[in-house]
Order: structure tokens, then C-alpha cells, then sequence
């Protein structure tokens, strides 16, 4: 998500980074980008006009000139105006002192408001609490049937008897009370805020039933009218704050922005997938550092910090430092990432990574990785130990083993070795300049240093990393031979199947 | 590749180790044994769609000669409001374009704030940067080769410009949808798109409409993977008099839909109109199921004439890339903007029209089977320029 927003910000700010000075044109220049940037990721238009003329007001060219950096003061100033707009603080929910807390869900139709219902049920579930879910979509052909049947998915308990929204709304909080269920999540039918007879309904939802959270539920696709959409919604429920779904897809979100800017109101949830686990809370200021395509790496830690197994991780990394490292090590570390999620997904998340690098990663797939277990896998125990040992006729026998070409295996040891030796440099000290490794080696560089500091130092080290003016590694599309070079549009192979584009 | 996958594997496991050793440091009483955090594992970000193959395993669906399978919930909406859908009903809900320009029309000559006017006017109309300037230059033009000389003149040919953009695109008349298939096959329409576009409930109004001109459709529901889409189908169905053919949920979609083409050609039905999983266009997994149903759709004696792509008229410039994608995919032949009725313009099919020469089809305008008109570019371009037709 806000991938094209990110990279459209990343290339003007790189612009402007490489310059010594920054005359008053550059910038008029800079900021009329900044603008189309925002408007065609859909971030609304007096938004769109109120983020340029802040931004202009944090770079008046007093500032500029006593900036030994001037361009990185303007990337500075875009950031800041970021997170302002995104609103600066993660939602903390505060339950009902006397439960059950009443969530209500509102949205135009297609929204996602049920599946959304059903996700947060998860989330509370995964909170320690005792939710209920409660269908009072009775618009919609078989909108309660759907909420059943996720709710029984989610393991929650479920409501919804009467015939009427409102009735079945109230009778939904009662059942919570009556059954000790400390979260009641409301959901409602679709409705357009400019039918008013269906607004009203929803606002006698909202009096009999008292929530104590209301969520606008918004699509990340949505376009200009999202505000006044919202406005709608704020002035006949007063919203306590958004949830943003459908953000896996390639929407740049700038409703997302502007619903936040307009009304002030923060994004509370943000939804990513399809699964009913994906939903959890937004953090906005991390947000803003994935658009400036600074990564996100609290959320990396955090995800890895789930998933993976620490200690043997540290050994892993410490035999790595030590050079030590062989192809059993990196076949359990494709493992421990592949548990963690997708690789686009993860890229997103990493420092210092150009449009490029996300491209190819994004078009890795499962079938990519098995396909490099295989070949590892048909190396014999010497072999993963010792890479050297590998020669043209036992990598013609591993070829063979993995139903791969000899090629392939050659490519895949040559990188392997480079890599390790790379690594060795790095855990030495020093810093091997490998061409196109830029980026993400000097991310890699810092995270080495994480084992002499905490995590919230790493943070800073990497966003000043992802800030200082990495050069955007140019090499995954160029990439000549297999991928015939045509970088990082997909490629069709035999099967139809996209696959991305080999080589390096 | 396999050093970006390399990279990330040494990120993440360095990233893994420092949070291990920073652990360790907050508490050292615990000891190194002690830190490791529980494994939660990751579930597959793809829905669970067993890929068995359409010939081998076509869902069971037991249907009864012209039974059609019985609706799980009320129907809540009727038929029809009574009241015969319009453009003009739709768009009278809601401002258009020119309500923000009736100023503009009034002045003799064009000032510099009109431009600014304009352009805003579109933006907001998610017209898009792109279509926006293109048009914008071209009236730019005309003003400067003194062709157009004021305010009302400017609107006039800017609302000429955009019917003849949306006239570029061929586009079968009364929102005809083919029927045109081999002798012995049977036709069918195969409804895409993200998720939460109104894809079935289009499909409902394209039955009633189908039905109602005296044709003999099956529908087919395709979305096995979103709870109760089915049932959501069967209401349709059942509300527009037509059979559905439903799969157990997770089912194959391919096979569902095979399983309804093969029932239609066998029973002499007109038309199949297979419903899908909503699914975002970025997913190639999902991408790929969706171009091996249209694959097997089309296997006789199925014949796949008309894919339509559904778009929610509330989406911005993302709509672009929607239709670009399911294009490049399964052949898009035609779209249908939903939601119509809502205060969003849908602008962004101009851009569509445009740049990917996809003619809009449909327009979706209410919950009634009867809300759908027949896509016509002057009513169009009339609903989204609207001047506050309220007043």
C-alpha cells in the first residue's frame, strides 16, 4: 500500500537531497510534484493543497539557508507533515467500566464492514477479551448469514434476532450484558450518506445502543468524495476514528490521509488481508515512514520477534559475522522468513529499499523458494557445509537432483559465496563495497551494531539509514541474461505464471 | 533474485538476533534459555481454494429439473421501487462538476481563478491528474486561438471534449451483451473485480434485465470463498425468478462454474452468468485462479462472450490500475460502475475509456434488480458534470 505514493516522494526527495542549494524555484518545483504525487494517490484536493502550503511553511528560505542540507530539510519537513496528517498517536482502547464496550460499525456498502466486524472480534479475542458479534445488517441478502458463519471461524459468540436494525442492535448489547461478553461489535448495513432515511437509522443504532467507539469503515480505494463522505458519517454518528481495509491492494490511501486531515480524527485500525488475523491497530507515525519509504522496522521486529526463534537466530548470525556461515544455516533462515510472511511484504517493511528491489521481491513467490530448497536439499551434507567442494559434475548431479538447469545451481552457489563473504567483511568490520548492494547492505551494517545497543537505538540508526540518502540499489532490474533484462515488469513464462525476472 | 532473497534473510535474522540479545540484556535473571518467544505460526496469506481441476471434480450441486435452489434469507428490497432508474435520478442526489462552476458560466470573459476552478472541479470528480491537464490544455488551447471566449462557451466545450472521449470507445447499443457463441455452446458472462464492488449483486440486476427480455439464464456462483456468497446469490436469484448453481464453500470455482455451463448446455439455457471472489488485482495467486476459471469457462460447451469488470464509482485513481490488471488478465470486454447513486461521480472511467479503451457498459444505481441502465456517454458526462440539479 502507498507504494506508488512512496516512490513518487522518494524520487523527488532524492532529487532534492543531491542538490547543495535549493533555490525558491526548485522548490515551487518540488512542492507541484509533491501535490500531483498526493493527487493521484487520491489524497483529496484542499488536503492535497493544505499539505503543500505546511510543508512550504516549514522550508521559508531562511530556514533553507541556514541549512547546511537543504534538501534534506525539505524531506524533513515532508515527514513531519506526513505524521502530522496521519495523526501522530496509535489508538489505545479503553474498555467500559461497565462492560460490555459497544463498538459500532458504519460505512457505505461494499466497505467491508462485516468482514471488519469479524476481524476485530478476532483482535479483542487476541486481547484476552470475550467479544460478541452482532449482525444488524438486515439490507444486505444474507449479511447476517456471512457474519455467522465468520464468527463461528473467529470463535466468537454471535447475535442478531429481531427485525428490526435498531431492535436487533439493542437486543444484541442486552445478550452482551446477559452472556458477561466485555465487547459488543455492532455491525451495520451499507447505507450512501446522502440517503437520509437510512442515516437516520443509523443514528437510532447509535442512541439506543450508546457505543462507546463508532468506526467508519473505508475503503482504501476510495477516491475524492471519501471526505465528504465522512463528514456525512461524523455529523450524524460523531466517529471516534476509522478503520482503513482492503490496504493490501496497490491503492495509494490518500483517503486514508485526507478523512484523517479533515476531520481530525485518528486511523484506529488498519486491515490487510483476507485472512480474519489481518487486522491490527495503525500506527501512524510508522506509517509515515513506509511512504517515505523509510521502512517500518518496529513492525519488522515485531513481526520477527513472533515468529522466529531468537536463539537460534543469534547463533545463526553470529556464525554468519564469523564467516562460518553454510548452506544448512541458510536453508533453516528461509524457513524462519517464509514463516514470517510474504517477502514483498517484509520488503515493505525493510529500510533502504528501492521501487525496484520491492518489485522483484513482491514477485517471489512460494514456488520461487521451494525451487532453492530444492537445489540446496539435493546437495549432500558436505556439500551445505562446504560450498567449495561443489564442482561442475556435482553440480550438474544437483541439477539433476532438483530438476533445474546447471546453470541455476552455478547462479545460486556464486551468489551464496559472494554473500557469505560479504557477510564476513561485515562482521569484521569492514565494509566491502559489492556493486548494487547499497541500501540494503548498510541496513545491514546497522542491524549489526544492534547486538552492541537496544532495539530503540536500532530504530534510530535505521531511520536515519533509510533517511540519510541511501542510493536506491539499481541493480534488480538490470539484471542481464535469464530475466532478458526487462527488469521488473512481469515476465511470462511457459506455464502463464508470472514469475520475477532471474538473475544477479 | 537470490540476493534479495539472500538480503532478507540476513536482515531479518540480524534483526531477530538483536532483539534475542536485547532480551537477554532486560532480563538477565531469566537467562539465555529463557528468551525465546513463542512460535505463532503464520497462516498462508492465499484462501485455501483446493486446486482440483473442473473435469475431475465438478461440485456437487444437487438442482432439480428448473428448481431453483430456495433463498436462505428474505429478500429485504423489492424488484423495483416503481420508479423506471435514471441518470439524471441517480446524479440528482448529489452535486456534479459544474456546481461548483455556476459563477463561471456567467463570465464574459475566462479569468485566471476559472482555470483553477476547473481544474479543481475534475480533480474532485476523480477525473485525475492525467485526464485532467489533457483537457485542460486542449481548452487552453482553443482559449488562446480565440475559438472559445467565455464562461459558458468554456463549460459547453468542456463537456463536449469529454462525451467525445467516452466516445471513442465502440459500445454495443442499449447495453447489449453478447450472446454470441459457437452453434451448441452455451454463452457466458463472467463478472470480476476487487472486493466489495457489487459484483453480485450486479449480477442479480443482469439476471432480472436478462430475464426480463424472455432469455433463459443460469447463475453460477463462483464466489466459494467469501462467506455466505452463495446465499447472497440464491436471493438474487430467487428474487429475479432465476436458477443458481451453488458450491459448498471453498469449493473449486472453476468447477462450480463448469458444473453450471455443462447443466446449461444439457438443459437449453440462454445464458450462464458466473459470479467470482472478489480478489485485488496485486494478487497474483489470485489473479492466476481467476484466469484458469475463465480458461475453464470457456471450455465447451462453454464460451465465455462478455467479462465484466465491476467498478465501485466511489473508488479513486486505483480504478485504473483495477482495470488494467483484470484486462491484462482475463480480457476485460466491458464495465460496470456500481454505486452510482451515491455522492461519488466515477470519474475516473473517463480515464478508463481513455487511456485502456474499455467501454463502460453498465451504470448501478440503487439496491432495486432494476437499478441498472445502459451506459450512454451524453448522460454520463450530464450526471457528472450536474449543475446542482437540486436547485
Amino acid at each position: 500500500m502507498f507504494d506508488a505514493l512512496s516512490d513518487r516522494l522518494e524520487r523527488i526527495g532524492g532529487r532534492l537531497r543531491s542538490r547543495g542549494r535549493i533555490t525558491p524555484a526548485d522548490l515551487a518545483e518540488a512542492l507541484s510534484e509533491i501535490r500531483t504525487a498526493l493527487l493521484e494517490a487520491d489524497v483529496e484536493l484542499s488536503v492535497a493543497r493544505a499539505f503543500c502550503d505546511n510543508v512550504a511553511a516549514r522550508c521559508s528560505v531562511e530556514v533553507l539557508s541556514k541549512s547546511l542540507t537543504p534538501g534534506q530539510q525539505v524531506v524533513k519537513a515532508v515527514h513531519e507533515e506526513l505524521i502530522a496528517v496521519l495523526g501522530g498517536e496509535t489508538l489505545k482502547i479503553s474498555y467500559a467500566s461497565r462492560p460490555p464496550t459497544v463498538i459500532l460499525l458504519a460505512g457505505l456498502q461494499g466497505a467491508g464492514k462485516t468482514t471488519t466486524a469479524a476481524k476485530l472480534a478476532q483482535w479483542f479475542k487476541a486481547q484476552g477479551r470475550n467479544p460478541l458479534l452482532v449482525a444488524a445488517d438486515l439490507q444486505r441478502p444474507a449479511a447476517i448469514e456471512q457474519l455467522r458463519i465468520l464468527a463461528e471461524q473467529a470463535g466468537v459468540a454471535f447475535s442478531s434476532s429481531g427485525t428490526d436494525p435498531v431492535d436487533v442492535a439493542r437486543h444484541g448489547v442486552e445478550e452482551g450484558f446477559r452472556l458477561g461478553r466485555d465487547v459488543v461489535i455492532l455491525d451495520t448495513a451499507g447505507r450512501l450518506s446522502i440517503d437520509q432515511a437510512l442515516m437516520a437509522e443509523v443514528a437510532a443504532i447509535s442512541a439506543a445502543t450508546a457505543p462507546h467507539y463508532t468506526f467508519l469503515v473505508i475503503d482504501a480505494m476510495t477516491g475524492q468524495d471519501a471526505v465528504h463522505t465522512a463528514k456525512a458519517f461524523d455529523e450524524t454518528l460523531a466517529l471516534d476514528g476509522v478503520v482503513l481495509t482492503k490496504l493490501d491492494g496497490d491503492a495509494r490511501g490518500g483517503a486514508a490521509l485526507s478523512v484523517k486531515y479533515v476531520l481530525g480524527k485518528p486511523i484506529a485500525f488498519a486491515s490487510t488481508g483476507e485472512k480474519l488475523g489481518d487486522l491490527d491497530l495503525f500506527h501512524p507515525d510508522r506509517m509515515a515512514d513506509r511512504i517515505l519509504g523509510m521502512g517500518d522496522v518496529l513492525s519488522l521486529i515485531e513481526q520477527a520477534e513472533r515468529t522466529i526463534d531468537t536463539e537460534q537466530a543469534a547463533q545463526s548470525a553470529a556464525r554468519m559475522l564469523e564467516g562460518t556461515f553454510t548452506f544448512d544455516d541458510f536453508l533453516d533462515q528461509m524457513n524462519q522468513v517464509k514463516k514470517m510472511g510474504s517477502i514483498g511484504g517484509l520488503m515493505k517493511l525493510m529500510p533502504g529499499m528501492s521501487k525496484q528491489m520491492r518489485e522483484a521481491a513482491s514477485q517471489i513467490d512460494d514456488g520461487e523458494i521451494a525451487r532453492i530448497e530444492g537445489m540446496v536439499h539435493s546437495m549432500t551434507k558436505a556439500e551445505r557445509q562446504n560450498p567449495d567442494l561443489i564442482d561442475r559434475s556435482r553440480q550438474a548431479r544437483i541439477a539433476r537432483g532438483s530438476g533445474r538447469s546447471v546453470a541455476d545451481v552455478a547462479q545460486l552457489i556464486k551468489q551464496f559465496k559472494q554473500m557469505s563473504k560479504m557477510m564476513k567483511g561485515l562482521g569484521a568490520g569492514k565494509m566491502p563495497s559489492i556493486p548494487g548492494l547499497g541500501g540494503g547492505l548498510s541496513g545491514a551494517r546497522q542491524m549489526a551494531q544492534l547486538a552492541k545497543s537496544d532495539p530503540a537505538q536500532l530504530q534510530q540508526l535505521l531511520g536515519q539509514a533509510g533517511g540519510g540518502g541511501l542510493p536506491s540499489a539499481p541493480w534488480a532490474p538490470k539484471a542481464p541474461g535469464v530475466g532478458g533484462g526487462a527488469g521488473s515488469k512481469n515476465k511470462k513464462k511457459k506455464g502463464g505464471r508470472v514469475t520475477p525476472p532471474k538473475g544477479r | 533474485m537470490i540476493t534479495v532473497l539472500i538480503i532478507i534473510a540476513v536482515l531479518v535474522v540480524l534483526a531477530g538476533a538483536g532483539v534475542a540479545v536485547a532480551k537477554r540484556r532486560s532480563s538477565p535473571v531469566l537467562g539465555a534459555g529463557a528468551t525465546a518467544p513463542q512460535r505463532i505460526e503464520q497462516v498462508s496469506p492465499t484462501p485455501a481454494v483446493p486446486e482440483t481441476t473442473a473435469e475431475t471434480a465438478p461440485a456437487e450441486v444437487p438442482m432439480e429439473e428448473g428448481d431453483s435452489v430456495a433463498p436462505v434469507v428474505t429478500p429485504a428490497v423489492e424488484v423495483s421501487d416503481g420508479i423506471p432508474p435514471s441518470v439524471a435520478g441517480a446524479s440528482a442526489k448529489s452535486r456534479g462538476i459544474f456546481a461548483g462552476l455556476r459563477a463561471a458560466r456567467r463570465l464574459k470573459a475566462i479569468e485566471p481563478s476559472t482555470w483553477d476552478e476547473l481544474e479543481s472541479s475534475l480533480l474532485r470528480g476523480d477525473v485525475g491528474v492525467t485526464t485532467t491537464t489533457r483537457l485542460l490544455e486542449t481548452l487552453r488551447a482553443e482559449v488562446a486561438a480565440g475559438t472559445v471566449t467565455d464562461g459558458s462557451g468554456l463549460l459547453e466545450r468542456l463537456r463536449t471534449l469529454l462525451i467525445e472521449t467516452l466516445s471513442q470507445v465502440e459500445r454495443p447499443e442499449h447495453g447489449e451483451l453478447s450472446l454470441e457463441a459457437e452453434a451448441g455452446r452455451v454463452p457466458v458472462w463472467l463478472l470480476v473485480g476487487v472486493n466489495g464492488v457489487g459484483k453480485t449483486t450486479t449480477i442479480g440486476k443482469l439476471a432480472y434485465r436478462a430475464g426480463g427480455e424472455g432469455k433463459k439464464v443460469l447463475l453460477a456462483a463462483g464466489d466459494t470463498f467469501r462467506a455466505a456468497a452463495g446465499e447472497q446469490l440464491a436471493t438474487w436469484g430467487a428474487r429475479s425468478e432465476v436458477d443458481v448453481v451453488l458450491g459448498a464453500a471453498g469449493a473449486d470455482p472453476s468447477a462450480v462454474i463448469f458444473d453450471a455451463v455443462q447443466r446449461a448446455g444439457a438443459r437449453g439455457f440462454d445464458v450462464v452468468i458466473a459470479d467470482t471472489a472478489g480478489r485485488l488485482h496485486n494478487k497474483v495467486n489470485l489473479v492466476e485462479e481467476l484466469k484458469k476459471i475463465r480458461r475453464v469457462a470457456d471450455r465447451e460447451p462453454g464460451q465465455v462472450t462478455e467479462v465484466l469488470l465491476v467498478i465501485d464509482a466511489t473508488t479513486g485513481q486505483n480504478a485504473l490500475q483495477q482495470a488494467r490488471q483484470f484486462t491484462e488478465a482475463v480480457a476485460v470486454t466491458g464495465i460496470v460502475l456500481s454505486k452510482f447513486d451515491g455522492s461519488a461521480r466515477g470519474g475516473v472511467v473517463v480515464a478508463i475509456e481513455a487511456e485502456l479503451k474499455i467501454p463502460v457498459r453498465f451504470l448501478g444505481v440503487g439496491e432495486h434488480a432494476s437499478d441498472l441502465i445502459a451506459f450512454e456517454p451524453t448522460a454520463f458526462v450530464d450526471a457528472l458534470l450536474a449543475d446542482d440539479p437540486v436547485a
